[in-house]
């Protein structure tokens, strides 16, 4: 019902107004043609006139009433170190613009009232005046000269990508339909390899190459968490159409590519809570954040940095939001050794590890620093705990039923080699164990060959082998109960111990 | 004006006209002989045109239509429009409390096929599209275009080019929703979208068949105007509508191929089986085995058509208000070379300019300095023309009449858009404001609301040469103030939604903290929207009440205006002219000259008079 009477007081509005034309019609007819041709002549030029004075009336208006909404004139100002590049080209041609607008309004709209129509009024005959054509080709060409000159300037500036050996963060962002995945490198400060064949849905998102060791301790975080002043090189990349990676505080945008990855390179210069302190001064950002609800927290503590996407993606392109925080250098440390690396904690030995059962490089390392430390704490002369003196050599390796050692094993053993050399005196026992599975005499004989292989080892790396006894004990002494494979791993080991240095 | 005037100038064609024996036809024209022929699969020119324009008319009120439909969206997003369940069916989704909602893939519907119908249909075909066809024969003094019957195929073209969209409208998945430029991937991949399916495959068959139209179209304007002026019409002496529907043309037949060929490999992607576009793409649960191509070649390709289609939009416009100002301000346009040398740069410049569009596409950002510096040099010639329209106003004696008000409020929407890219043809801008309604309220005002500007000028000016009556000036000037300050109260304040930052093409803003909290305005532009849309109902109602209602025009040549198309016969035949042809004595643009309110082209020089230096 409403919308039928909607619809007939439309239809009513435009026989009214037809109406009224028809009229003003038949009055111009009667009153004549020059009169009509004067009067709309003096009524429209006064109403472009006015027209003119409130257009420029509701400009400065909306310029003061948003400043404060806008980027570069309130508290939103850009929290990067190229920003202020931005949007100071962006004044410098507001600047020119605004003068070009306003006397081009005057002009135009007081033309059309000074010289509107009278009759008989002589009108000047003036093709062409060359020298004004000149002036007026000449200054926006001069204008022109200075905005690309300094926009090229900043342009080139803030593209530059990092230069080989610059310091800086790489991160990687990824979009699909209709999410962001932002990954960090790890300790080793580089991404590792990915191929889009790969990528399996919920378990490899990214089509991450597990063969590829700086794979293995890259992390994926909900938000993207910078440090402050410190230079980020994000690497864009699309997995199915196009994104595009926006940051609208940083002054940061660059479409995301399936196949051709791209790059942003900017320096965060302000931590969420120093941005949160600027809007806190403004009114605007005084009222609850929530305005539904009035004890909601205010809208400056609210405030977060957003990551949003810029390029059409389909249906969910307005809802592809990350959250961006920007932290302290310290803080960020910090957070950097709370996130785990998704291939240790979602990957590592399921079916997708290539390395499922096996040492990989990362564990040997932590290893590797383990041994040294524990080491370093049994040849400390200071320390009393002979306990300590006895090392358990949890990354030597041998091929599985074999006493050859493999190629994993270098590093410890490297690590003891150097021990020896560091310490001339030093002389010790190397002892193998196994675990209670299989025949006992054939894991005797196996623990004092892979023993014995230890000592060969450093024998050929140069050590004396006399500093060096070994012994294999088989299963007879087991330091965890065997009944769980767990503990009969921790039986299968080397023993080191010190016997003097 | 009296008919002793319109006999003078009938005395005048038969003293000094051309004759090419027409009137020997006694008939007329062969080719007229009943109502298919003279109205439908017509070859005249002037039918043509008017064919154009109703199929215009018709798209403009479908594309504007869609455009309330997703304002209501986005200013008001909780408010239910369950109302346009009878029309939209189940785009809109009911929830148990009866409030409905848009569908997010029909709001990138109707985003898509509002930009694609305006900038295709209305503003390519219904503007180029109709004065192209009806000034040119006129205003050169000829007798039709070089080939009617191309001609006519270039209208039964674009006709079949809409049917196809049309008909896409209606598909159960939607038409294509991917936005106008139709970037793959997303516009390659069904699985990615469902309006990337049939719809996308009927988008471009209708733009292939539209490309053929504009091709067909173009090749004719641009035979015509160089081989069939009249005697004494040397190209310096043309009215500036000629040489911008000249110039047009050339530059729509030398970038219209390259969409196509765009498209085409585009359509090779979609259904045989190529990687133009596609490289290391999983979707929808599947890595997709073709690799190779790159989604940026297309975006070179799109633009290389995608930015001289902006000037195929705005020059016709230009040359209309150029002629129309320069008439009712009864003062010769000022600078008339320096207006065609800057039609011709700006051409020119437009080739070398596509890649700002693609500033933070992932294109080398050296390749940008070369962009950015031909595009701001695009500033000067247009500078020059803005100047150049504000001079031809002072010391003339203005007609504020609703063609000369449009004319005005074009100039003024010109200044404004145009001046907004200049910031956005700065790339460093551009790396903010790309992307975000900074950018929707320049083009919408440069290319969108100018260039309607200049089409309604055009119709108001020569709809008593189309229809021999006149369109109602009160309705028309009700039509103009409404829709001048409807057009800024819509897009002036997105000027402050780009400036915080807020992108573009999104269906709701508060799921980010930094686009919502401008519900206030957004609310301020749809109603604007929907006021201003009212207003173009009220243009509408005027156009077809006039064509059957309005006042008759009772003398050939009623502004007192200077070209050769108000040397014709009100009432007009195919031909044109019923006897000779007028030959040309003099430049389009004497007013005034010697105190002499206008010489007609036909005129000789009176006795000392020299040719106007211009």
């Amino acid at each position: 019902m409403t919308s039928l009477i909607i619809i007939l007081s439309v239809i009513l509005l435009f026989v009214v107004l037809i109406q009224i034309a028809k009229i003003y019609e038949i009055a111009e007819e009667i009153k004549g043609e020059e009169y009509s041709e004067i009067t709309s002549a003096d009524s429209n030029s006064k109403g472009l006139l006015i027209f003119c004075v409130v257009f420029f009336a509701s400009f400065i208006w909306g310029c003061l009433y948003y400043a404060n909404y806008m980027l570069g004139y309130g508290p939103l100002k850009s929290a990067s170190a190229h920003g202020g590049a931005i949007d100071s080209m962006f004044n410098v041609t507001a600047f020119f613009t605004i003068i070009v607008f306003v006397i081009c309004h005057i002009a135009l709209f007081w033309f059309a009232y000074q010289f509107r129509y009278r009759p008989g009024r002589k009108t000047l005959f003036i093709p062409h005046n060359d020298k004004l054509e000149l002036i007026w080709t000449g200054v926006p060409a001069f204008v022109m000269v200075i905005l690309v000159v300094k926009g090229l300037i900043a342009w080139n500036e803030i593209m530059a990508d990092t230069k080989k050996g610059e310091e800086h963060i790489s991160i990687e962002a990824t979009a699909w339909q209709f999410a962001w995945n932002l990954r960090y490198p790890g300790a080793d400060s580089e991404l590792g390899v990915k191929d889009f064949r790969l990528i399996k849905p919920g378990i490899n998102e990214l089509g991450q190459d597990w063969n590829d060791e700086r794979n293995l301790d890259d992390f994926n975080a909900d938000e993207l968490v910078l440090p402050k002043g410190k230079k980020v090189r994000i690497s864009i990349v699309a997995r199915d159409v196009l994104h595009a990676f926006y940051l609208p505080h940083f002054r940061v945008k660059m479409d995301a590519v399936p196949g051709i990855p791209t790059y942003f390179v900017f320096t965060p210069t302000k931590t969420t809570e120093e941005f949160r302190q600027e809007l806190k001064k403004y009114k605007e950002y005084q009222g609850p954040s929530d305005p539904s609800d009035p004890n909601s927290p205010p809208k400056w503590k609210a405030f977060n940095y957003e990551l949003a996407c810029a390029e059409l993606c389909g249906k969910g392109h307005y809802s592809m939001r990350r959250l961006v925080k920007v932290v302290s250098p310290e803080e960020y440390e910090k957070w950097l050794t709370t996130q785990k690396s998704y291939y240790l904690s979602s990957i590592r030995n399921t079916e997708e590890d290539p390395f499922k059962g096996k040492p990989i490089g990362i564990e040997l390392k932590s290893e590797a620093i383990k041994l040294e430390s524990a080491l370093a704490k049994a040849l400390d002369t200071s320390n009393t705990n002979l306990a300590d003196r006895t090392l358990n050599l949890n990354n030597i390796y041998f091929e599985t039923g074999s006493a050859t050692l493999s190629k994993e094993s270098e590093m410890a053993l490297n690590i003891l080699k150097n021990a020896f050399e560091k310490y001339p005196k030093l002389k010790v026992e190397i002892s193998g164990h196994s675990d209670n599975v299989g025949d006992a005499n054939v894991n005797l004989i196996l623990s004092q060959q892979r023993a014995a292989a230890v000592k060969t080892y450093l024998k050929n790396n140069g050590i004396d082998e006399s500093k060096i006894s070994t012994n294999g004990y088989g299963m007879s002494k087991p330091i965890e109960s065997n009944e769980k494979e767990e503990g009969r791993a921790k039986n299968r080991r080397i023993e080191f111990k010190i016997l003097s240095f | 004006m009296s008919s002793v005037h319109h006999q003078e100038q009938d005395q005048l064609i038969e003293k000094y006209g051309y004759d090419d024996h027409f009137h020997e036809h006694h008939e007329g024209d062969k080719f007229q002989f009943n109502f298919l022929t003279k109205y439908i699969f017509s070859m005249d020119h002037k039918i043509i045109a008017r064919q154009f324009l109703f199929t215009g008319i018709f798209w403009a009120i479908i594309g504007s239509a869609m455009s309330i439909i997703f304002r209501l969206q986005l200013g008001f997003p909780d408010a239910s429009i369950a109302w346009l369940k009878p029309l939209l069916g189940k785009w809109i989704v009911l929830n148990d409390a009866g409030v409905g909602t848009l569908e997010p893939e029909f709001y990138y519907a109707l985003v898509t096929m509002h930009g694609t119908i305006i900038v295709f249909f209305v503003l390519t075909a219904g503007l180029s599209g109709t004065f192209s066809n009806f000034l040119i024969p006129l205003q050169i003094g000829a007798r039709d275009m070089a080939s009617p019957f191309l001609n006519m195929l270039s209208y039964w073209f674009f006709f079949l080019s809409s049917v196809v969209m049309f008909y896409s409208l209606f598909l159960s998945t939607g038409p294509f929703s991917g936005g106008w430029t139709a970037y793959p991937p997303l516009s390659a991949l069904p699985q990615a979208s469902i309006g990337s399916g049939a719809g996308m495959t009927l988008w471009l068959v209708s733009l292939a068949l539209f490309v053929v139209s504009v091709l067909l179209g173009g090749m004719n304007y641009i035979t015509t105007v160089l081989n069939l002026r009249t005697k004494g019409m040397s190209l310096w002496r043309m009215p500036l509508t000629i040489w911008a529907f000249l110039v047009t043309a050339i530059i729509g037949l030398l970038s219209f191929p390259v969409l196509f060929s765009g498209f085409l490999l585009l359509i090779f992607d979609r259904s045989m089986g190529t990687s133009f576009y596609l490289s290391d793409i999983f979707v929808n649960g599947m890595a997709l085995d073709r690799i190779g191509g790159s989604p940026i070649l297309y975006q070179h390709i799109f633009w290389f058509l995608g930015h001289p289609e902006v000037y195929i939009i705005i020059l016709p416009a230009m040359g209309i208000v150029s002629e129309v100002l320069s008439v009712h301000a009864r003062k010769p346009i000022f600078g008339y070379r320096a207006m065609v040398y800057s039609i011709l740069a700006i051409a020119f410049l437009s080739f070398i300019v596509w890649a700002h569009h693609m500033f933070m596409s992932g294109v080398n950002p050296f390749l940008s300095n070369f962009f950015v510096v031909f595009t701001l040099i695009i500033a000067v010639p247009s500078a020059v023309k803005v100047f150049n329209w504000i001079s031809t106003l002072y010391g003339g004696n203005i007609r504020l009449n609703t063609p000369m008000l449009f004319c005005i409020g074009f100039i003024s929407m010109f200044i404004s858009g145009g001046l907004t890219g200049i910031f956005l043809g700065n790339s460093a801008i551009d790396i903010q404001q790309h992307d975000t309604y900074f950018v929707v309220a320049h083009f919408h005002i440069v290319m969108g609301v100018a260039a309607f500007f200049g089409m309604f000028a055009g119709v108001y000016n020569w709809f008593p040469k189309m229809f021999g009556r006149y369109m109602n000036d009160t309705l028309g000037k009700i039509h103009f103030w409404v829709t001048l300050i409807g057009a800024y109260a819509i897009f002036g304040p997105m000027h402050f939604l780009g400036m915080a930052g807020v992108p573009r093409r999104y269906y709701l803003f508060d799921k980010f903290d930094a686009f919502s909290g401008f519900d206030t305005m957004n609310k301020f532009i749809t109603i604007a929207a929907i006021i201003s849309f009212f207003a173009q109902i009220v243009f509408v109602i005027n156009f077809f009440w006039s064509m059957y209602k309005g006042k008759r025009v009772t003398s050939q040549n009623p502004y007192g205006s200077n070209s050769l198309e108000w040397t014709t016969p009100i009432d007009a035949g195919h031909g044109n002219w019923p006897g000779k042809i007028p030959t040309v004595q003099r430049w389009s643009y004497d007013y005034g000259k010697d105190g002499i309110e206008f010489t007609q082209q036909h005129v000789p020089l009176r006795e000392g008079e020299t040719p106007s230096d211009h």
